[in-house]
């Protein structure tokens, strides 16, 4: 696993921001400072939420994307919000959700199950979406939500509208039934689709090698008559490269692209996960060498970016966690009662049970018999 | 007026759904160019073009995944799944996905999935499932079961209409063997509402689907060989259950029996005997009875697949036991 590194990634990860064909060509100053702001947030976001864990603050688990911030960061970066661009995020990619609007406070009420959270304290972490802002909740059964794209972006071909759907999957929901059927029922449908594939070298404990015997996750694009991309996902330019190449491609009607972008998951599977799998040096490797915010920085003071504008951004997000936090802090914890409604549309809310409603007994109420339990003989 | 079948019911019901509104479209394997294994989609691909009728590879978790984030995006799809033993391939995004979607995400998920159900019909273990009651189990779908031709149009379009995700199960025994003449014009029949089969005074079987037409054929033996007058409550839907009518059948007669086709360890019976004991138990003058499948897969030998499913014999023995409590 160790000498899996960015070298190996055969598309378009060569330092070649001079090539005037790649997409980030095109992007504006301001976009790349909003590439670095998004990338930043993320992860000043999941340092707070850490050290909110610490403090008994989270209910349940927190989910980190250390050293992942740049594969979720652009490829969500690549949609085109003005179309409604939809996009389906997994469990590290906060960046892709931040991307479509997420606010840091909504993040923060959710792992606190917070009454006044995305889904009021009914689901954890990153578990909710918006079909306005463009992206829709996983779910925890990996790979469901490949299928659940492709009848997003089904809906899209068959209402002629030019909008493209992005669903974020990792190496270990390549092994999944759904995963297969969703993104090869989209490819017959010729949906307007990408898939990527978060290569993050681990599912859980279990490493690449014991996940699939394919040599490259790219390569199972062939199988389902789609192509297959491999770009760097620790070099965020690289990953909008590949996916707005992919998301243009969907949107003119040739139907579903398979990326695979090569990362490294830095933490373990949640935050209690010691990571005692890892062979030694692997992770520390990759952060000394690999980390996407400190390329993405270097490559931005190369461009003549000033430390100091960097800074500003960074101060800003300070200013926003802070604010975001002490939101969450001061909002309620939900109503217990609100657990019964909406299961249903209609009936809009369950009935409360009987040793709920403060009756001695369930028959309590109802009309009975005058003879029952009585002998009237 | 000419009678329809159970099965032009439900085609009527697609055709007249689909034709309604354009956000209709139906998904499932064989269904376009075949006109679907039992011919029930005969004619749609012909009058509403692949993209509304759409055939799909082998692929019911896809079929229904696909279904629900096209219903989140305003359509509403009806899927088929070719045997309803099928339907266990897509249990995870049924369950998990499709049923808490409203709950956990606030996202809209009408849609339906419908599909040839039951036995009788010699199809052995994977072709005459009733899986409802894996289905009752999981809050956040409904269930509904229909025995007529009138009950299964006027409810497959109140379900393609429901804003809720609906399973729609379909007798295959009664698809050709059961006609009668249907009400005119946009006919409905609302969800979680049960049917009174046929009145009666001496004792309740509360049953649903194939069963319904044994239970009243074992009724009408009861009153001349026995002089019992037996009341037959057909559920219809069985999420949302129509508790209202199954405690106002026990008040009247006394005895209640349940009876289904689907194996009875876990089986829907047990559910209704629990809603009656703790709701209407000082109404009651016997135990609640219960005849359903033996506790086995169904096999395929019609002597085999006879003496598991419940038939009519096993109603009247039991009701029989039931009136001389």
């Amino acid at each position: 696993m160790a000498a899996r590194a960015s070298t190996r990634v055969r598309a378009t990860s060569r330092s070649a921001s001079a090539d005037l064909r790649r997409p980030s060509a095109l992007l504006s100053r301001e976009q790349k400072l909003e590439l670095y702001y998004y990338m930043r947030l993320t992860r000043s976001l999941e340092e707070r939420l850490v050290n909110l864990y610490r403090q008994t603050k989270v209910v349940g688990g927190l989910f980190r994307s250390l050293g992942q911030e740049a594969d979720a960061v652009g490829s969500a970066y690549a949609l085109d919000r003005t179309r409604g661009d939809f996009l389906s995020p997994l469990i590290r990619n906060l960046g892709s959700m931040l991307v479509q609007g997420a606010k840091p406070v909504e993040i923060i009420r959710q792992y606190m199950a917070k009454g006044d959270s995305p889904t009021r304290g009914r689901e954890l972490n990153i578990h909710f979406g918006d079909t306005v802002r463009g992206f829709v909740g996983q779910i925890s059964h990996l790979g469901d939500m490949v299928p659940v794209m492709t009848g997003i972006t089904l809906s899209f071909k068959m209402r002629g509208e030019p909008r493209v759907g992005l669903v974020y999957v990792g190496d270990g929901a390549t092994s999944t039934g759904a995963f297969h059927e969703g993104i090869n029922f989209a490819a017959v449908q010729r949906c307007p689709m990408v898939v990527i594939v978060e290569n993050n070298g681990y599912a859980y404990s279990t490493p690449l090698s014991r996940q699939t015997a394919a040599p490259e996750l790219r390569d199972k694009a062939m199988a389902y008559g789609v192509p297959g991309e491999q770009a760097d996902g620790n070099d965020v330019l690289a990953t909008y490269d590949v996916t707005r190449r992919a998301v243009d491609r969907a949107r003119r009607g040739e139907g579903v692209t398979l990326i695979e972008l090569i990362t490294y998951r830095r933490k373990g599977h949640a935050e209690h996960d010691n990571q005692s799998y890892v062979p030694d040096g692997e992770i520390q490797r990759w952060e000394t060498e690999n980390d996407p915010l400190d390329r993405y920085v270097a490559l931005l003071s190369a461009e003549g970016v000033a430390a100091t504008e960097l800074a500003r951004i960074d101060e800003r997000i300070r200013t926003e966690i802070d604010a975001a936090t002490d939101e969450a802090e001061a909002s309620p914890m939900p109503e217990p009662e609100d657990a019964l409604r909406g299961v249903y549309a209609d009936p809009a809310s369950a009935e409360p049970l009987w040793y709920r409603r403060g009756v001695s007994s369930a028959v309590d109420g109802h009309e009975r018999p005058a003879s029952w339990g009585t002998f009237n003989g | 007026m000419a009678e329809t079948t159970y099965l032009e019911a439900i085609r009527q019901a697609l055709f007249e759904e689909m034709e309604r509104d354009p956000n209709v479209f139906m998904l499932g394997e064989d269904i376009g160019a075949y006109g679907g294994a039992f011919k029930v989609t005969d004619g749609l691909l012909e009058r509403f073009g692949e993209q509304r009728v759409i055939d799909t590879p082998i692929s019911e978790a896809a079929i229904v995944g696909a279904a629900a984030g096209a219903a989140h995006m305003g359509l509403r799809p009806v899927c088929e799944m070719q045997f309803i033993d099928f339907i266990s391939c897509a249990y995870d995004m049924l369950t998990n996905y499709v049923a808490t979607a409203r709950y956990r995400a606030f996202l809209p998920c009408p849609l339906v999935v419908r599909g040839p159900s039951g036995g009788y019909v010699r199809g052995g273990p994977f072709h005459s499932q009733n899986p409802e009651a894996a289905f009752l189990h999981t809050p956040g779908l409904k269930i509904v079961y229909p025995a007529t031709a009138s009950d299964a149009k006027g409810l497959l379009k109140s379900a393609i209409r429901d804003e809720d995700p609906v399973l729609f199960f379909e007798h295959k025994y009664l698809y050709r063997r059961i006609k009668e003449e249907l009400p005119d014009g946009d006919h409905l029949v609302p969800i979680g509402k049960a049917r009174l089969a046929r009145e009666g005074t001496s004792l309740s079987i509360i049953t649903y689907a194939a069963t319904v037409w044994k239970a009243l054929e074992a009724a009408e033996q009861l009153e001349e060989e026995d002089g019992l007058s037996v009341e037959v409550l057909d559920l219809r839907s069985l999420q949302p259950m129509d508790d209202e009518a199954i405690f106002a059948t026990v008040k009247k007669t006394n005895r209640v029996m349940i009876v289904h086709e689907d194996t009875r360890t876990g089986g829907v019976a047990g559910e209704v005997t629990a809603r009656i004991t703790e709701n209407v138990f000082e109404w009651l003058d016997a135990p609640i009875l219960r005849v359903t499948a033996a506790d086995v897969p169904l096999p395929y030998s019609p002597p085999l697949e006879d003496f598991v499913l419940p038939q009519t014999s096993d109603i009247v023995t039991v009701a029989r036991r039931l009136a001389a409590w």
